[in-house]
């Protein structure tokens, strides 16, 4: 097991490094500078600022010297936020984003992992069809049209929640979980469908029926468990996806995240902060991959057993 | 088993929407306290007011900062800031400022004439990267500094004459003058506060954070979180103090429209920063009261680039402007009370009005064009339109290219580009017409004509006119007074109407909502307010719409 997680993290260095290469210059051919703007910028200004942000060397030059400051874990200054460093920007939004992705995904679980088992239990009625149907319907809706959606219903109509804000009214926090969450809670009804559908048709089900438990024992304590390892193995992916996905729903509610750096640096050619980010989201993601092939292996005993052969 | 699962179910989720529904909302809770809940656009950058270039750091810095003059909300025209008055010399050349003796920093220390000149010092370093520095360069020798060609410091026009009186002078009478001095970057800074934290003309050091910021104005700053809040406090120093009356002053980022178009409504502002455009019908249908409009001190217009052949002519640069209805264009296209413009400068700007440079009349366009060699749009080339990226641009260009087709038969495409390629293309004349707008400096028609002389950085259409230089550069500024200077700056607008560089569509208005509990604001074409003029009435609760 060590030396298969040393083994993905060494394969993670290769896939890194071509990530901040490409990216370090496709932002610099990207046309129109950081500092360009409607109201011309001196040259004076322009020579000061290049100055200050290194951008006056040669390309190779800055390349190497933006490895080295990130092999000490600095990703530099933000061009867009003077007096801020990446790192700071960075760090300060994880916690929001972090804390959004998580009840996301308490509620892409609990809405996906019901809609799943119930839809299994009945398969090929109504039961199944309609919770089916809306979790395709959930995987099509784009949160920029869902988010909108349930505030105008509960914001706007019914006045039960508010319409933004992040952690400054009660109930603010619900919204934004429940639209981030939706699109993946379909993924997960999907996922927990096709495993429940599986593993009640096996022997220990019918055992466990034939024993004399009521239905809701059997579903909950035998069938759920085994059901719902493809849901574990995605969770990795999708906790990352959501991390680095919440941009539609932080613009939305206005909340203070990760999310909106990512595209908002793009837009400013902000170099760092692009770098910055899209270096820590590979990162992030790299890791969520290995911990759920971690996981998988070690809740699945066929592949612990293929590990094990293959050393 | 199931029953009872259920129904405790509903019942959580019950209780947990009466707990979320209970909550007072900001403006009631604000009337209340005295707090203003402000939308105030895209996050500040910046709380240096020598680093920063953005309206939203305007609006948060003239709470937490006041330089010498202030403007009168209503008429734009200067009053008494840090300096209680001013003397200004026959030849315009000269202005002494007398600073009160009760104006304090926010920690107590008095604010004097060092602080305005070792601001200013600070305001000209280059390593800054002032974007603004040029805003001083009105003052003597200050641009000369700057560009390093004068190195001391002594000879810039900027002398302390006691701690209490500031002596500066001018290279030309500059009558806008005092009008810059309400600019942030003649603002003036704590120099032991920066100090502390940095060298001088360090780019981003610490001393703008809460806890740190030292600041002159009505308020103090509190709390700073990004994409958060910024939150500004009654400064108890302040020497005017006694007509604050709004305690605290939140400013909340609000970079989508429509998501503060619903904060507005749910009651967590006080006053947006803008309305989505296509709200302003029904606001004005079903809650005129709410809806604040003011013209604005900036123009939405196009350039023409002349280095390319066909539109060299000015015949077809001409053609092209009458053949545009901009009334229809304000009227079904923007529908935001925007004023169609036939001049550059807006109208009334300081008491600068310019004569109308041309006007609608589609059959002499035709005409025009077709002495230029292109009758009824006949062998006329395509024309490539730029604009950067945006539905609101996208809707006026459409517009456009259907009255060019349809009055003078021509065809235009349309190109759009992200903002940085299409500033990108426009600084290197890699376009034929491009969209663009402008919002003045100061009120003066100085910031809106002085861009279009010869190879200036923003004329940017290759135009150049040696009569029109002359009357900016040399003969406007050292004009004897307002009169003849305006008549010499009309002289200059009509050069450059009558050339057509460029093609002028409609003078800006600001649009925004405002709660009816928010008193004393005026209108006016800067937007500017005066924070200790605003009054909360605690007589209003915070929903208005329901």
């Amino acid at each position: 097991m060590g030396r298969f997680i040393l083994s993905r993290l060494l394969q993670a260095i290769p896939v890194l490094l071509v990530v901040i290469t490409a990216t370090f210059f496709l932002v610099r051919a990207a046309p129109g500078g950081p500092f360009s703007a409607e109201k011309i910028v001196p040259p004076e200004v322009v020579k000061a600022l290049e100055a200050r942000y290194k951008l006056d060397q040669p390309m190779w030059q800055q390349y190497f010297s933006y490895l080295n400051d990130l092999a000490h874990g600095e990703f530099g200054p933000s061009f867009r936020y003077p007096g801020r460093s990446v790192n700071e920007l960075i760090l300060g939004g994880l916690p929001t984003t972090a804390e959004l992705a998580f009840y996301a995904m308490l509620v892409a679980i609990f809405i996906g992992a019901c809609a799943g088992v119930m839809a299994a239990l009945k398969p090929n009625t109504p039961q199944d069809y309609i919770p089916m149907s809306a979790a395709m319907l959930g995987i099509c809706m784009p949160s920029f049209l869902m988010g909108p959606l349930l505030v105008l219903i509960f914001g706007v109509w019914l006045e039960w929640l508010p319409v933004s804000g992040w952690g400054d009214l009660p109930g603010d926090k619900i919204l934004p979980a429940i639209t981030l969450g939706t699109g993946y809670a379909a993924y997960i009804a999907r996922l927990s469908r096709g495993g429940m559908l599986e593993v009640m048709s096996q022997d220990y089900i019918r055992t466990a029926r034939a024993k004399g438990l009521p239905e809701w024992v059997v579903v909950l304590k035998h069938g759920l468990r085994g059901g719902l390892i493809p849901v574990v193995a995605f969770l990795g992916p999708a906790f990352a996806g959501l991390l680095s996905g919440s941009f539609v729903v932080e613009t939305i509610f206005q909340i203070p995240g990760l999310g909106r750096f990512y595209v908002q640096a793009a837009f400013n050619r902000d170099y760092t902060m692009i770098l910055g980010t899209t270096v820590f989201f590979a990162a992030l993601i790299v890791l969520f991959n290995l911990l759920s092939d971690i996981i998988a292996v070690w809740i699945n005993p066929k592949l612990r057993h293929q590990l094990r052969e293959g050393r | 088993m199931k029953a009872p699962l259920k129904s405790t179910l509903i019942i959580l989720l019950c209780s947990l929407l009466w707990a979320c529904s209970g909550g007072e909302s900001n403006v009631t809770i604000g009337n209340r306290e005295g707090i203003l809940h402000l939308g105030n656009g895209t996050d500040p950058q910046e709380l240096d007011p020598h680093i920063v270039t953005g309206v939203p750091e305007h609006h948060i810095l003239t709470a937490l900062l006041e330089g010498l003059v202030l403007k009168d909300p209503g008429t734009l025209e200067p009053i008494p800031g840090v300096a209680e008055r001013w003397d200004i010399s026959d030849d315009g050349k000269h202005y002494r400022f007398y600073l009160r003796h009760d104006a304090r920093w926010s920690n107590g220390d008095p604010v004097t004439a060092n602080d305005f000149a070792w601001s200013w010092w600070r305001a000209l370093q280059p390593a800054l990267g002032n974007q603004y520095a040029y805003m001083l360069f009105a003052i003597k020798n200050a641009e000369a500094y700057y560009k390093g060609e004068v190195k001391d410091f002594e000879r810039v026009g900027i002398k302390v004459i006691d701690d209490h009186t500031l002596e500066v002078a001018l290279t030309n009478p500059t009558p806008y003058f005092l009008q810059l001095l309400d600019h942030y970057s003649f603002f003036p800074v704590h120099r032991a506060t920066i100090e502390k934290f940095g060298k001088a003309d360090e780019r981003g050091s610490q001393w703008t954070r809460p806890g740190n910021f030292v600041g002159n104005g009505a308020y103090a700053l509190t709390e700073w979180r990004l994409f958060k809040r910024v939150i500004v406090s009654k400064n108890p120093y302040y020497w005017d103090a006694d007509k604050v009356t709004i305690n605290a002053i939140h400013f909340h980022p609000t970079e989508n429209v429509t998501t503060e178009e619903r904060m507005f409504r749910s009651g967590q502002l006080h006053r947006t920063a803008s309305i989505p455009i296509d709200k302003v019908a029904t606001y004005r249908k079903q809650h005129p009261e709410l809806l604040y409009t003011q013209a604005y001190l900036g123009n939405y217009f196009y350039r023409f680039n002349t280095k390319v052949p066909h539109l060299s002519d000015k015949r077809v640069r001409r053609a092209l402007a009458m053949s545009i209805d901009s009334n229809a264009i304000v009227k079904q296209v923007t529908k935001g009370d925007e004023l169609p413009a036939y001049t550059f400068t807006p109208p009334d700007t300081l008491g600068y009005t310019a004569e109308d440079g041309f006007h609608y009349d589609p059959e002499q366009a035709r005409q025009l064009l077709a002495e230029a060699g292109y009758p009824g749009g006949k062998g006329f080339p395509v024309t490539e339109l730029l604009y950067n990226t945006s539905e609101g641009h996208r809707k006026i260009a459409v517009a456009i290219q259907q009255m060019w087709y349809e009055q003078l038969g021509i065809k235009i495409v349309l190109n759009n580009q992200d903002w940085k390629v299409y500033l990108n293309s426009v600084e290197n004349g890699d376009y034929a017409i491009a969209r663009a707008g402008w919002i003045g400096d100061y009120v003066d028609p100085n910031t809106f004509l002085d861009m279009w002389v010869t190879d200036g950085g923003n004329n940017r259409t290759g135009w150049s006119n040696a009569r029109y230089d002359e009357l900016i550069l040399k003969l406007a500024p050292e004009a004897a007074d307002r009169e003849e200077r305006y008549r010499l700056m009309r002289e200059a607008e009509a050069l450059l109407l009558d050339d057509m560089p460029i093609l002028p569509l409609y003078i800006y208005t600001s649009k925004s909502l405002v709660h009816p509990s928010l008193k004393g604001l005026q209108p006016n074409l800067l937007d500017y307010r005066l924070y200790k003029q605003l009054r909360l009435d605690a007589s209003y609760s915070g929903e208005v719409i329901h």
